[in-house]
């Protein structure tokens, strides 16, 4: 039922003009983030990964996926969250972020959230794990704020240690 | 030097057909009101291309008409004549007849030319047309022109004589009512590639008797009931009226002799059309010597009319059994005689020639060296999916491993032969994209040949490693960039004979061109002898274009200069080069297959340039190797030997590098642990496993904890999601999902050792 209603009020909102945004929402630790839905290719456990060396500590390594080689980032480590642990609730996030695909390690998915432009809060400036230029803003869904991330530019910088520095934004 | 054109042929017959398909469906395309300049330059282009093709190989036949075509088409692209309509129609037309003239020259039969030069005199007229003319003007000359293009229909169904064959045949058995005559048809000064023609044309009008070839001159003996005029017009095709002769005979020569009474006509068909075949094979082999004994003997040879007979032996069963036909019984052997009666009903009349489609198989495959053009994204799909069925076989062989292999044989022999099988099929498949670099290197040797004498140097040109094969798509890309550099090192590189001997050098310059496969990559080297580059000039003129250098660069650095934009440090701009517009698109091209280009020189001794380029998917030998609980490949090609070393072998060196001494050789120990596994602790080396590898001419020895035994596997590139790893060339899938890193030995050789003491690779 809860997903017919999400089904009508997405084609609703494709006819409203009022720009309505879907977004992905995970946790990492007790933090709730979310990110743009269409980037997302699939959801998927976290499985064994081969090591690769004289890599940052946050890249895991990487998968085979259906015969892809996918690197794998756990954004728990990038962003100095709390005690890292790998159990059966750990989900990995398969992204399409231009023609990459790139997974990332999170602590659970929660659900898909629509948006409004005007929902969408701009973020303080503030010294956290994260630069405030990977965050397109704060939005309150429960009395719970989620951080909305800018998945692409964050997967593309050379924070990420994702793509070749040439290439990196 | 000779080089034998008709290698080429294929590939220009290929390219023509598809540059004719592409201006076919451009032409439709078109809206001549307001033509696409784009597209008339890619119609053009097509003609041009095909015109520059068909003068090389001297089709003359097409090279005129294209001629007439590309000019119209220049015409009009310029604006000096509008398009119109009838344009376009004609363009259709002489597309036509161009595929035609082309399948004429693939098939080596000969086409009939009176409708190309039709085609030209009309292109011709639409030229000579007064820029700008009135619309008004346009339909009188068109219709002034329409006769000869509708008489030209006629001759095209001529030239297939094959479909028009039958009816004509059956036409002359059923309509038994105009008597038949034997014509004497006698020609002189003809090519005896025109008797082949000929002779087909001439079936057409009734039965060859007879062939008879004497001195410059052809007698055919023609049972027909056509007339005298009719026979003349067809011949008329071929040769001039003047040539030819044609007496009646006396009616009445016996029909052949083993033919069934019954039906006469219908086996003295393929009898003669076997002694055709006869006669034509003989005179492609010696055409000067007289057919006569294969054609008449032919007559009297019973095989084919045997043949005839049998083939029409069952038709006569089923006609008197219509019963079935009518009465649509349930009973599935009801059934099954309609279709009998129905089978054998359209192969009556097939069957009165039944030497004819097996000669015409036999003669096309022989003149037809058959392939088919496949799109490139096929060929890649095909190549995935094997990747994918290399891994997948190499899964179910891991599983398989740790059953009882007693109590499963039959399994285990199974497997083995989809093991044979799977890597048969992918070698078939990855073949299907490979050529030979030989292709690439056998343009050289004339380019240089032409280019020295032009320069005045002696230059000796030698290519290594033609056999080494190249992904076709990579080839043709790589094509430009290379005649760039050997060029370069002609021009630039090799000085001229005198200079050369105050140089104390053999007079006579070395280009060496050299192809070869290094972890998984391709390099090609072009090196040369010559002078080498300088640096002070290089940085001089760097200066002069407002780069930023100064004097402490490097050498690499400095070279590097050379592929800014513009850079030539040549000091007068030759037609060959110097004009500084090259090297930045050389490196652009190797950049955009995914190459490196790299120089090392050194002055008055020569130059080395260094394309290397990764093959994106290519399939390897590796040997898997344990590192802690990693799975690592090493490229099989790159190992020269493995060893337990022996604790008085090895040496270590200040700074607590070690070398391992192996047949008086003294080699670099490089432990792939400390490199690759940052937590793991320093093995004791006389207790793991010693690779010695060789790559670039370099050798070190490895040391891993394991040898876990030899592979195929499947090259992924780590770059297409992920970044460059250094150390790592790419990963592979394992039997059992996982991925393992491809060590890139290389670099390992290179760095191995600074790496592995500063306990990281960066």
């Amino acid at each position: 039922m809860n997903a017919y209603n999400n089904l009508t009020q997405s084609i609703d909102s494709k006819t409203d003009s009022a720009a309505i945004n879907e977004y992905l929402s995970f946790v990492l630790d007790d933090e709730i983030y979310g990110i743009e839905i269409l980037k997302v290719q699939e959801i998927r456990g976290y499985d064994a990964v081969t090591k690769i060396a004289n890599t940052p500590d946050f890249i895991k390594g990487v998968i085979n996926l259906r015969g892809n080689i996918v690197p794998i980032a756990d954004l728990r480590i990038k962003f100095n969250l709390g005690e890292i642990k790998y159990d059966e609730f750990t989900v990995v996030i398969i992204l399409n972020i231009g023609s990459r695909i790139v997974g990332i390690v999170v602590d659970s998915v929660s659900d898909v959230l629509q948006l409004k432009q005007e929902d969408v809060r701009r973020v303080p400036d503030l010294a956290a794990g994260i630069d405030t230029k990977y965050i397109i803003g704060l939005a309150s869904l429960n009395e719970k704020m989620i951080i909305l991330l800018d998945i692409e530019r964050l997967m593309n910088s050379q924070d990420m240690a994702l793509i070749d520095a040439s290439v990196a934004a | 030097m000779t080089i034998d054109m008709s290698q080429f042929y294929e590939v220009f017959f290929e390219e023509a057909e598809e540059l004719l398909a592409q201006a076919e469906q451009l032409l439709l395309a078109i809206d001549p009101t307001a033509p696409n300049p784009e597209d008339l330059n890619a119609i053009f282009r097509a003609a041009h291309s095909i015109k520059g093709g068909a003068s090389t190989f001297g089709f003359d036949n097409v090279t005129g008409i294209t001629h007439v075509l590309e000019n119209l088409l220049d015409s009009i692209r310029k604006n000096e004549l509008p398009l119109i309509p009838e344009h376009i129609e004609v363009f259709l037309e002489a597309k036509d007849i161009i595929a035609e003239l082309l399948m004429g020259h693939r098939t080596g039969v000969e086409v009939d030319e009176s409708r190309t030069q039709a085609m030209v005199k009309q292109l011709e007229f639409f030229n000579s047309q007064p820029a700008h003319g009135e619309s008004a003007g346009v339909p009188a000359p068109q219709a002034k022109v329409a006769p000869t293009v509708v008489a030209a229909p006629a001759p095209e169904q001529v030239v297939a004589p094959t479909p028009v064959a039958e009816p004509a045949q059956s036409e002359q058995n059923v309509g038994s009512d105009g008597p038949t005559r034997d014509f004497l048809i006698r020609i002189t000064g003809i090519e005896p590639k025109d008797v082949l023609a000929l002779g087909s044309e001439l079936e057409l009008l009734g039965t060859i008797k007879n062939t008879d070839i004497g001195d410059g001159f052809v007698e055919i003996t023609l049972n027909t009931s056509d007339s005298h005029e009719s026979i003349d017009s067809m011949c008329s095709f071929i040769v001039e009226s003047e040539q030819l002769s044609i007496t009646e005979l006396k009616p009445a020569t016996p029909k052949p002799i083993a033919a069934s009474t019954a039906l006469p006509s219908k086996v003295s068909k393929p009898a003669a059309k076997k002694s055709d075949d006869l006669g034509f094979g003989f005179f492609d082999d010696e055409p000067d010597v007289p057919a006569v004994a294969a054609v008449s003997g032919a007559t009297a040879t019973p095989e084919p009319a045997v043949k005839a007979k049998e083939a029409l032996a069952p038709a006569p069963a089923p006609v008197p059994a219509p019963s079935p036909v009518a009465a649509p019984a349930a009973a599935p052997v009801a059934l099954a005689k309609p279709t009998a009666t129905t089978a054998a009903a359209p192969a009556a009349p097939k069957a009165a020639s039944p030497a004819k489609p097996a000669g015409a198989a036999a003669s096309n495959a022989s003149s037809q060296n058959t392939s088919i053009r496949v799109g490139i994204e096929k060929v890649d799909q095909l190549i995935n999916l094997i990747g994918e069925l290399v891994i997948t076989q190499a899964m179910i062989e891991q599983r398989a491993s740790t059953l009882d292999l007693s109590d499963n044989e039959q399994l285990s022999n199974s497997i083995n032969q989809l093991s044979r099988n799977t890597r048969d099929l992918q070698d078939a498949v990855m073949s299907i994209r490979m050529v030979p670099m030989d292709t690439v290197f056998s343009r050289f040797p004339r380019m240089v040949h032409d280019l020295a004498s032009k320069l005045g140097k002696k230059i000796d040109f030698v290519t290594e490693g033609a056999a080494t094969e190249l992904d076709k798509g990579l080839i043709e890309k790589v094509i430009d960039p290379l005649t760039h550099l050997v060029r370069n090192s002609l021009d630039h590189g090799i000085e001229i004979p005198a200079e050369r001997v105050k140089k104390g050098k053999p007079e006579t310059g070395r280009v060496c061109l050299s192809a070869s496969n290094r972890s998984g990559n391709i390099v090609i080297e072009i090196s040369d002898d010559g002078a080498g580059l300088n640096r002070e000039r290089i940085l001089a003129k760097a200066r002069e274009n407002g780069l930023d250098v100064h004097d402490g660069m490097t050498d690499p650095e400095v070279w590097n200069l050379i592929f800014a934009p513009g850079f030539s440090t040549a000091e007068k701009v030759t037609d060959i080069s110097g004009r500084g517009v090259g090297m930045d698109v050389v490196k652009r091209n190797v950049a955009a297959l995914g190459g490196s280009i790299e120089m090392r020189s050194q002055l008055g001794a020569g130059t080395v340039t260094t394309i290397s380029m990764p093959l994106t998917l290519a399939i390897m030998d590796g040997m898997s190797i344990a590192l802690g609980d990693c799975t690592y490949i090493v490229p099989l090609n790159m190992i020269i030997e493995t060893l337990q070393p022996r604790e008085e072998d090895l040496k270590t060196v200040t700074g607590g590098a070690m070398m391992i001494e192996v047949r008086k050789e003294y080699l670099p120990l490089i432990s792939l642990s400390s490199i690759f596994d940052d937590d793991a602790e320093q093995l004791d080396p006389t207790r793991g496993v010693v690779m010695i590898v060789e790559a670039e001419g370099r050798k070190a020895a490895l040391m891993v904890d394991d040898l876990l035994g030899q592979r195929q596997v499947v090259i992924k590139s780590l770059e297409t999601n992920f970044k460059k790893i250094h150390g790592v060339s790419g990963a592979t899938i394992l039997g059992d999902g996982s991925v393992a890193l491809i060590i890139d030995v290389p670099a390992i050789i290179k760095n191995g050792q600074t790496a592995q003491m500063q306990g990281a690779y960066a």
